[in-house]
């Protein structure tokens, strides 16, 4: 014990017990901060409530935030405990104890982790196989959510986005514009490398593959704006290819879609019969 | 030194004829063949005529010329430095030399030398040339984001930047530790005379710089667009710039598989008696580990990019989709050698920090066999996740909960090594000199690089994050907060051994804490930007980022203020001054410490018996240095 006189450990007699003290600085800390961190930091996670999918997300990141900032604190003030506490005194040489392991503290720490990231992937794996995460599912997809669903085809090439609606005559039209409260399924694919099709403000990202249809599902909950980028380098213009989409309500959907198709079917005849993927021409230079 | 030892292992006593002495095998000879290597190369490639390759001569572009000269460029270059001495002297039957140059003067760094340490500094200072080329860049990247809207640098060149430095830091840094300071300790470490392959040793790092000098000849040729993922069909449409990232990358590979091959065969085969693997030091299990990860790796970049560069000369179709092939494959084949090669980064890494923490806190690395499953559990699992790189792509879509999982579980291995990290400085008596520093900045920075690494493991939260800066965070937290930091860990702890001299103490930590805070200053808020929606490898951003941008750009600046006072503390400490270092200035125990300096070049009078463990602070008396000769005997 503490009080028990020891040759060698004459300094440390006075030593604090070192675990408890460091354990309750470590579990106050987290009390204190990972409620502040679930919401205060929460409510501002990326991407916001565009999309029952965006709003799935945020759900997400924040369940994210909130387990790690246990284990930084844990780190964390750890390393600062250590560098505060356990110092070797200016000028001194002494030697540290001749710990070479703790076969309990080693087994706690690979059972908690273990729990924590096999937690994780089960909780990941669920909200993935909900409604596809807003995560480009191929062509194939796994979890396909129920109910009618408004096909949109996304098509990616250097350096601009075009959209069809296979519903509405396979249109193709320069703008994104999808009804609200709708489950709306999109197509990607490309026409020559790959892109990908991020609808920030919705939650979803996709990438464009060239004979490849990319299926995502999305559900928009808020008219509004959403902004969407190419987030896979496709070539020297690829911080140019962005767009705006818009969410309006499926009356005004109605109303644009037709103006859309008075607009741009006299030139349809000139584009190739819709398909849910185009073979493109042979990249070859010099032609 | 010892003259007995040099004598023994001198090669045949006697000089060579003067003319033979004049076109020797030196740089100069090789510099020379290397040109002329390159001009046959593209001669013989514009003699080649046909259906396939009319293209070429409408755009004026020949890839199969440029990649001919390149290959006979390198072999050139190699021929020139002495590199085929030795199978030819053994083809025509005569004594060939075992030993090249290890008795020369300054002469010897400049050439095909078969001693290790010669090797080890020749990598630090060419793998360090190269690395503030790539860094360069990256100012250069950042004074392009100080505005939203494109500045002096235009997309191309953007571009251009982005991909050089990204690919001349993930290929010359692979081999940051590996290089200067597996071959360099590694043989000592382990109380061996060389390393198992001295003239392979010798040809990773010629090969490593061939491929340097021709990385940087891509401005040359135009750049190339694609980044370090080099991702198809991206690549088959770049212009002939895109050959010199195939070729670098592709030499690269080469260069880390034999360097691999060379530190498994010598951990495994030139142990001193009673070096046991479990008395190996744990830098050298570190090593040993990304060796591991080099030999099985780098086979599948070499394929990958021989894929590309036929698809771009002779019209095979390997990612051509209107002929049946798919941009997938190599998507596939890229991120199954890449994701290794991040480990291949970060392994080094954890072993400094495991090797340097006793040493500073006066105690016996907590958790030995934990840190070496920590490793092996790391090498074997860095296998099993590549398509999370894929999240979104399309591709295996029912695989990603498996993806999702095994991405997971490989932070249980690298806990481990934080497990190790804290119960080393547990109680202990730390002294926080500037090789410590580093190591405390590691864990900190590795910390929020595999905290972060979370979001990105999982497929919903990783549909926010995938190609944005967040990931760029991510991996800068990873690669340079985990490699680079160690690196110069390495640095300031080994240079007194290395080279006899004492790096100035103040301006070393003034480099130390002003990379630190500029390193978080310019990191973090990359994290806020991706997660508001900023893509990677762009030149134009949304103007209500400018602000963080800006920060982000002022902050990278300091970094690289930061790296000029490194560099100046080199030149002054090493150059200028030139103030002799103690024998041993930390108190090491490890048996690299024991040699004299300068190292003998054959290391060991006699081979030491080890028959102790490899970190016995804490138990030895009080004041105990460690600096004592070894046991006799052999």
């Amino acid at each position: 014990m503490a009080s028990e006189p020891h040759p060698k450990a004459g300094t440390r007699r006075e030593e604090p017990n070192h675990a408890l003290r460091f354990g309750l600085i470590w579990i106050v800390s987290s009390l204190i901060a990972t409620p502040l961190v679930v919401l205060l930091l929460g409510p501002i996670m990326p991407p916001g409530n565009g999309s029952e999918q965006a709003s799935g997300h945020v759900t997400d990141n924040t369940v994210l935030i909130g387990m790690a900032t246990p284990v930084l604190l844990l780190v964390l003030t750890y390393l600062i405990y250590a560098i505060v506490n356990f110092r070797q005194a200016r000028g001194a040489v002494l030697e540290g104890p001749a710990i070479h392991g703790n076969a309990r503290v080693q087994t706690t720490w690979i059972v908690i982790t273990s729990t924590l990231v096999l937690a994780l992937a089960a909780y990941g794996t669920v909200r993935l196989l909900e409604d596809g995460a807003g995560a480009g599912a191929g062509p194939n997809p796994v979890a396909v959510p129920s109910g009618p669903k408004l096909p949109v085809q996304v098509i990616a090439q250097e350096w601009m986005f075009t959209y069809r609606y296979p519903t509405y005559g396979g249109v193709e039209t320069p703008h994104l514009v999808l009804p609200n409260n709708q489950m709306i399924e999109l197509h990607v694919t490309s026409l020559d490398v790959i892109h990908s099709f991020w609808a920030y403000q919705l939650g979803v990202k996709a990438d464009a593959n060239p004979n490849t249809d990319n299926i995502v599902f999305v559900k928009p909950t808020k008219l509004e704006n959403f902004s969407v980028r190419c987030a896979e380098l496709c070539g020297i213009w690829h911080g140019y290819m962005s767009d705006t989409g818009r969410v309006v309500t499926p009356a005004a959907f109605k109303v644009w879609i037709k103006e859309q198709q008075r607009q741009f079917t006299p030139v349809q005849k000139y584009l190739p019969k819709y398909s849910t993927k185009y073979i493109p021409e042979p990249l070859r230079r010099g032609e | 030194m010892s003259a007995t030892a040099e004598a023994q292992f001198s090669p045949v006593p006697g000089r060579s004829p003067l003319w033979r002495r004049l076109l020797g095998f030196n740089l100069l000879t090789a510099v020379i063949l290397g040109v002329a290597g390159y001009y046959l190369g593209w001669f013989i490639g514009h003699q080649f005529t046909g259906h396939s390759f009319e293209f070429q001569t409408k755009t004026d572009e020949n890839d199969v010329a440029l990649l001919l000269g390149y290959f006979f460029g390198v072999i050139g270059f190699l021929i020139g430095l002495g590199f085929a001495n030795y199978p030819v002297s053994r083809f025509l039957g005569r004594p060939a030399s075992l030993r090249e140059k290890e008795h020369e003067g300054i002469g010897r760094y400049f050439g095909l030398c078969t001693d290790h340490k010669v090797v080890g500094i020749q990598y630090l200072v060419g793998i360090g040339v190269f690395f503030f080329i790539a860094g360069l860049n990256a100012m250069l990247i950042r004074v392009e984001l100080l505005k939203p809207t494109p500045t002096a640098i235009g997309p191309n060149q953007y571009l251009s930047l982005v991909g050089m430095h990204g690919t001349m830091m993930m290929g010359m840094m692979t081999s940051g530790i590996l290089g200067p300071f597996g071959n360099y300790f590694v043989p000592i470490m382990i109380g061996a005379r060389r390393m198992a392959f001295p003239r392979i040793e010798a040809l990773t790092f010629w090969l490593l710089m061939a491929a340097g000098f021709i990385l940087t000849s891509t401005i040359f040729f135009g750049g190339f667009p694609t980044g370090w993922t080099g991702y198809e069909p991206l690549n088959e449409q770049a212009v002939m710039g895109m050959d010199s990232y195939i070729c670098f990358f592709a030499l690269v590979g080469v260069s880390m598989c034999l360097l691999g091959l060379n530190m498994i065969a010598t951990i495994i085969a030139h142990r001193a008696p009673g070096m046991t693997w479990s008395r190996l030091p744990i830098f050298v299990w570190s090593v040993f580990a990304t060796a591991i990860l080099m030999v099985l790796a780098a086979p599948m970049l070499i394929g990958a990019l021989l894929m590309a560069a036929l698809d771009r000369t002779i019209n095979t179709s390997f990612f051509t989709v209107a002929s049946g092939g798919s941009p997938y494959l190599f998507e596939n084949l890229f991120w199954f050698f890449g994701h290794p090669e991040v480990y291949v980064l970060a392994l080094p890494g954890f072993g400094i920090v495991l090797e340097l923490l006793p040493v500073f806190t006066r105690k016996p690395l907590w958790g030995y066999r934990l840190a070496i499953a920590g490793m092996l559990g790391v090498t074997l699992m860095s296998f099993f996740v590549w398509q999370h790189h894929l999240f979104v792509s399309g591709i295996n879509a029912d695989l990603r909960p498996f993806y999702m999982l095994s991405t997971e579980i490989i932070s249980i291995p690298t806990g481990f090594i934080f497990l190790c990290v804290m119960g080393t400085l547990w109680k202990a008596r730390t002294s926080f000199s500037v090789p410590m520093l580093f190591c405390l900045g590691w864990t900190f920075n590795f910390l929020i690089g595999g905290l972060s690494g979370v979001f990105l493991s999982d497929t919903p939260s990783d549909t926010d994050t995938h190609g944005s800066f967040f990931v760029m965070a991510h991996f800068h937290y990873t690669i340079m907060g985990g490699l680079i930091f160690t690196f110069f860990a390495a640095i300031y702890f080994w240079v007194p051994k290395m080279f006899g001299l004492r790096l100035n103490e103040r301006l070393s930590k003034v480099h130390f804490w002003s990379l630190f805070i500029a390193f978080n200053s310019t990191f973090m808020p990359l994290f806020v930007l991706g997660m508001k929606g900023m893509p990677r490898r762009v030149s134009t951003y949304a103007p209500n980022l400018q602000g963080l941008n800006d920060w982000v750009s002022i902050s990278a600046f300091v970094i690289g203020l930061s790296m000029l006072v490194f560099l100046f503390n080199v030149i002054y400490s090493l150059i200028v001054v030139r103030k002799p270092a103690e024998a041993n200035p930390w108190r090491s125990k490890g048996l690299e410490w024991q040699v004299p300096t300068p190292v003998p070049v054959n290391n060991f009078e006699t081979i030491p018996v080890i028959d102790k463990d490899p970190y016995e602070y804490g138990s030895a008396p009080i004041g105990h240095g460690g600096a004592e000769p070894l046991p006799a005997g052999g």
